[in-house]
């Protein structure tokens, strides 16, 4: 089966493709036959998260625009349902709901903090639904009607952990964990911290703390971590703050003078997108771990980018990884559709497990049976432009182990 | 310039190490490599402290040295070694790491502590301090001889300190340990830590001098623990005040309080846009306390005069139609600039820390805000009590009857008076653009607070409110350490149900006939 859309083939070229590939009996010369499918789309678009995830719709609708230009999906036209739940989590329930029983979706692509996932979750199990979630998160689940296209803990929290520890990361032996007080930052800073204790990192030498989503009022925190800092040993912070607490909270860095050379952070959630509004120039060095940084050179990149900046009119939006996640499930999930010849839910999940897409950060990423990707890791560090140098990276796409081996109760649910 | 800083170096009696030029170029080249091989080559350039590696070490730290496909280095449209014109199509700009980032600074600390600009030596002083190493200790021995700036002396002295404690001379290092302990300051007692396993036969010292130091820096500590207490009850007195006027003193229950709030930051965010590009730019956020205050006071009087006026004497029916005015106002603001969030830039005086006395180090936008906060309380209290209006208001609310029938025209001044709050409101709404995202929902955040501020200090009394901010500010930043953010709150909520329980008027009530209405 070819890849369908990374190619740029004419509207009939890729319908006598599709349909020699598939062998359908007929389809004919119309690319809009029949009802349209429908793709709904559940992402906040007011609230505190609509900072990070407003990008996410547009990436959707520009995947729409880019597969009905090119003659639709088993020749039928593909339609967008947008829905926006308002950074409210109970809503996300009611909205998903409302997607898949009223709109009648094939397909759902959307949430992005793991409490929103986590409120949709049942209604995607009991209606038996699609949803792609595309954002990194703490693991711990694995729906059959959930595709994660966003990296494990071991895809992204842990191998930033081990780089702040390196030498090029600055031998941090302090670890500050700062997080929004949500499933997400407290699931993944437990992996974390039995991940620091297992490398000889004592419970005195970690520091924890949560604030609420849209915190705004850093100094006393930022003012903890400087102390807790200067205790001899080198120290990190290590960033689950989701949303747009991030923007007071770097510029609280910022003016009490934190550097990136004596206390490097690493953001979890802090991509190119939620940069753009922040005067990055104190922050320069301070860190993200992804697995794709819009600074990435790759063909796929390449086109990645044009089309986004062309499809949104500015040349000079950014892309981040969450978008580039959305990307690869929103073509893995074409190629299933085609490969499957139908759009109905258990036909498709089926045909995802070992799609395989040349992805945006420069490999060729696949869908394993265990719902997640296989991804690289990238660390960036802050640019004055607001993009990241990544610094380090893994060589290849390593398999995402979403039950961590650093929570003991997995011990009996991973098969080796 | 080169030739004067060799001179300089030779000055001091610190003879630099210069390399052979081939040596010389085989370390300078290898600032082109992978982060490791430029952290090394950083470090031997600076501890060779010859004069050749600054131009190049200042260029990688600029981001301006850039690597020829060959290997080769450029500066500009020059070689970055020779200084020779050359071809620079094709070079890509050398990244650097913080490992790299970190090795620069004491590397061109060492080489720049001789330069005549005080501001640079003082990086230059803060740099060699970041290295440790005892390598050091006879460029700084020499600096500090000529040293004459008390602020650079002093970075120089921890830095001295530092460097001998890192020695393997036993007397020095007790000598490096009692000058950091004499210091008093924060960096010191990170020295001494650090250096506390690795000298395991001092620690006895080590121990006494950094006691020394915590106890010179307790008060510098608890000062600004006060400042950030201080801080977060500025806020909430700022978001408070417009309420104290609307709810405090004429008993409307506002909901729509923290709406007017929102709209005081996005008038702000519309003058910035306003005046970008022109010679008003950087008075933009000065500007735009005035032309919030008129927005939002004029919108508050509409609202009284179409809406609240009918109400009066129904404080349910007023919530519910306040709170669906808000909800209105927070739609209207998404339709109109989106559900996305609003960058208000900062003035450049409003950005950093700033040292008071007592080497207490403050951030400038919480201490302007501290101030702006006590300002507007000033302002309000004055037209309150000096101004005519002011008269006409405190009438209406003692006695809406006689006043009057003294000819005072109730109504109007009960529309001024609402406008008057909801204008504080924006001017409050002014100062958060600085420490808040400026979205539609910026209102829902502070409108609990608020009230809970009147409630809190009592219903009427701007005093109250004052005291009642401050106060919970203070606490809530005193719990902070001890509970976490969100505990912190939670308690402070309990606390104030508990003290309602048995003050129900709040900390000041209102006393004599006008208490009763």
């Amino acid at each position: 089966m070819t890849d369908i859309l990374s190619h740029r083939l004419t509207r009939r070229a890729a319908l006598l493709g599709m349909g020699a590939a598939l062998a359908t009996p007929a389809i004919h010369g119309a690319s809009a036959q029949g009802a349209p499918i429908k793709v709904g789309v559940l992402h906040s678009l007011s609230g505190t998260m609509a900072i990070s995830e407003t990008a996410l719709r547009d990436t959707v609708l520009m995947m729409v625009e880019g597969i009905n230009s090119r003659g639709g999906l088993l020749g039928r036209r593909v339609e967008a349902v947008v829905v926006d739940p308002a950074s409210n989590w109970p809503l996300f329930a009611e909205k998903a709901r409302e997607l898949l029983q009223v709109a009648k979706v094939d397909v759902t692509f959307g949430c992005w903090t793991s409490v929103s996932r986590k409120s949709v979750l049942p209604v995607f199990e009991e209606l038996n639904g699609l949803l792609f979630y595309p954002v990194q998160y703490e693991g711990e689940e694995q729906s059959k009607n959930v595709f994660y296209t966003g990296a494990a803990p071991n895809q992204q929290a842990i191998p930033a952990v081990e780089y702040l520890m390196s030498k090029d990361g600055g031998e941090a032996r302090r670890i500050a964990l700062l997080g929004t007080d949500y499933v997400y930052p407290r699931t993944t800073n437990r992996i974390l911290r039995a991940f620091l204790n297992s490398k000889g990192i004592a419970d005195a030498d970690i520091m924890e703390e949560y604030t609420p989503f849209g915190h705004s009022d850093w100094q006393g925190i930022v003012a903890r971590v400087k102390r807790f800092a200067g205790e001899g040993k080198r120290t990190a912070i290590v960033s689950t703050i989701n949303g747009d607490a991030n923007v007071p909270f770097y510029r609280e860095l910022g003016n009490q003078g934190i550097k990136a050379e004596d206390i490097p952070s690493v953001a979890f959630s802090v991509g190119e997108e939620e940069l753009a509004g922040i005067d990055t120039k104190p922050l320069v060095g301070h860190l993200a771990a992804w697995n794709y940084f819009m600074s990435v050179n790759s063909p796929a990149n390449t086109e990645f980018k044009n089309q986004w900046q062309a499809y949104i009119k500015n040349p000079r939006r950014v892309t981040n990884d969450p978008m580039e996640a959305t990307l690869v499930g929103f073509k893995m999930w074409a190629q299933a559709v085609a490969k499957a010849g139908t759009t109905a839910v258990d036909a498709v999940r089926e045909a995802m497990y070992g799609q395989k897409v040349d992805a945006p950060c420069g490999y060729t990423l696949e869908m394993h049976r265990n719902h997640h990707l296989s991804k690289p890791v990238m660390i960036g560090e802050v640019m004055e432009n607001g993009q990241f140098n990544i610094v380090w990276k893994t060589p290849g796409p390593i398999v995402a182990e979403n039950w961590s081996p650093f929570i003991p109760e997995n011990a009996s649910r991973r098969r080796g | 310039m080169k030739r004067l800083i060799l001179t300089l170096l030779l000055v001091l009696g610190f003879a630099p190490i210069c390399f052979a030029q081939d040596d010389f170029n085989a370390t300078a080249l290898r600032l082109g490599g992978s982060f490791g091989e430029q952290a090394e080559a950083v470090e031997k350039l600076g501890l060779s402290g010859d004069p050749r590696g600054l131009p190049l070490l200042q260029a990688l730290a600029d981001g301006k040295l850039a690597r020829m496909p060959d290997g080769a280095l450029r500066i500009g449209d020059a070689d970055a070694l020779t200084g020779a014109p050359a071809d620079a199509t094709g070079a890509s700009p050398v990244r650097i790491n913080n490992r790299v980032r970190a090795a620069l600074r004491s590397a061109l600390g060492r080489l720049q502590i001789v330069s005549p600009d005080p501001a640079e030596r003082l990086r230059a002083a803060d740099g060699i301090l970041r290295s440790r190493s005892a390598q050091d200790l006879p460029l700084l021995d020499a600096a500090l001889a000529r040293e004459t700036v008390p602020r650079i002396r002093e970075r120089l002295v921890l830095a001295q300190g530092a460097a001998r404690l890192a020695s393997d001379d036993e007397a020095m290092k007790r000598a490096g340990i009692e000058s950091l302990g004499a210091s008093g300051s924060e960096a010191a007692r990170t020295v001494l830590l650090e250096a506390r396993t690795a000298n395991a036969g001092l620690a006895e010292a080590i121990d006494a001098a950094v006691t020394r130091i915590d106890r010179q820096l307790a008060f510098r500590r608890a000062g600004e623990l006060l400042f950030q207490g201080l801080s977060l009850g500025s806020v909430l007195l700022l978001a408070a005040l417009g309420l104290a006027v609307t709810f405090g003193v004429m008993g409307v229950i506002n909901m729509a309080h923290g709406e007017f709030v929102m709209l005081g930051a996005y008038t702000t965010f519309l003058v910035q846009e306003a005046l970008r590009g022109t010679f008003l730019a950087p008075w933009a956020l000065p500007l735009a306390v005035p032309a919030a205050f008129l927005v939002t006071a004029l919108l508050g009087a509409v609202m009284e005069r179409g809406l609240i006026r009918h109400l009066y004497g129904r404080p349910l029916e007023t919530l519910l139609m306040t709170f669906g005015v808000g909800m209105m106002l927070q739609q209207a603001v998404r339709l109109i600039f989106g559900a996305q969030n609003r960058e208000v830039s900062s003035p450049a005086w409003m950005q950093g820390t700033l040292m008071l006395p007592g080497e207490i180090s403050v951030t400038q936008n919480r201490l302007w805000i501290i101030v702006f906060g006590i300002a507007v309380l000033l302002l309000v209290m004055a037209a309150i009590r000096f101004t005519r209006f002011g008269l006409e208001m405190r009438a209406v609310v003692q006695n809406r009857r006689i006043a009057a029938t003294m000819g005072i025209r109730t109504g109007r001044v009960d529309a001024l008076t609402f406008a008057f709050g909801s204008g504080i409101a924006g001017m409050a709404g002014v100062a958060l653009s600085q420490i808040d995202n400026v979205s539609p929902n910026l209102g829902t955040g502070y409108i609990v607070d608020s009230f809970m501020v009147v409630v809190f200090g009592g219903v009427g009394s701007l005093a109250g409110t004052l005291i009642g901010a401050l106060t919970l500010g203070v606490f809530n930043k005193l719990l902070e350490p001890y509970t976490g953010v969100v505990l912190a709150k939670v308690a402070v909520l309990v606390g104030i149900m508990l003290f309602i329980q048995r003050r129900p008027k709040g900390l000041f009530a209102l006393k004599g006939r006008a208490a009763d209405q």
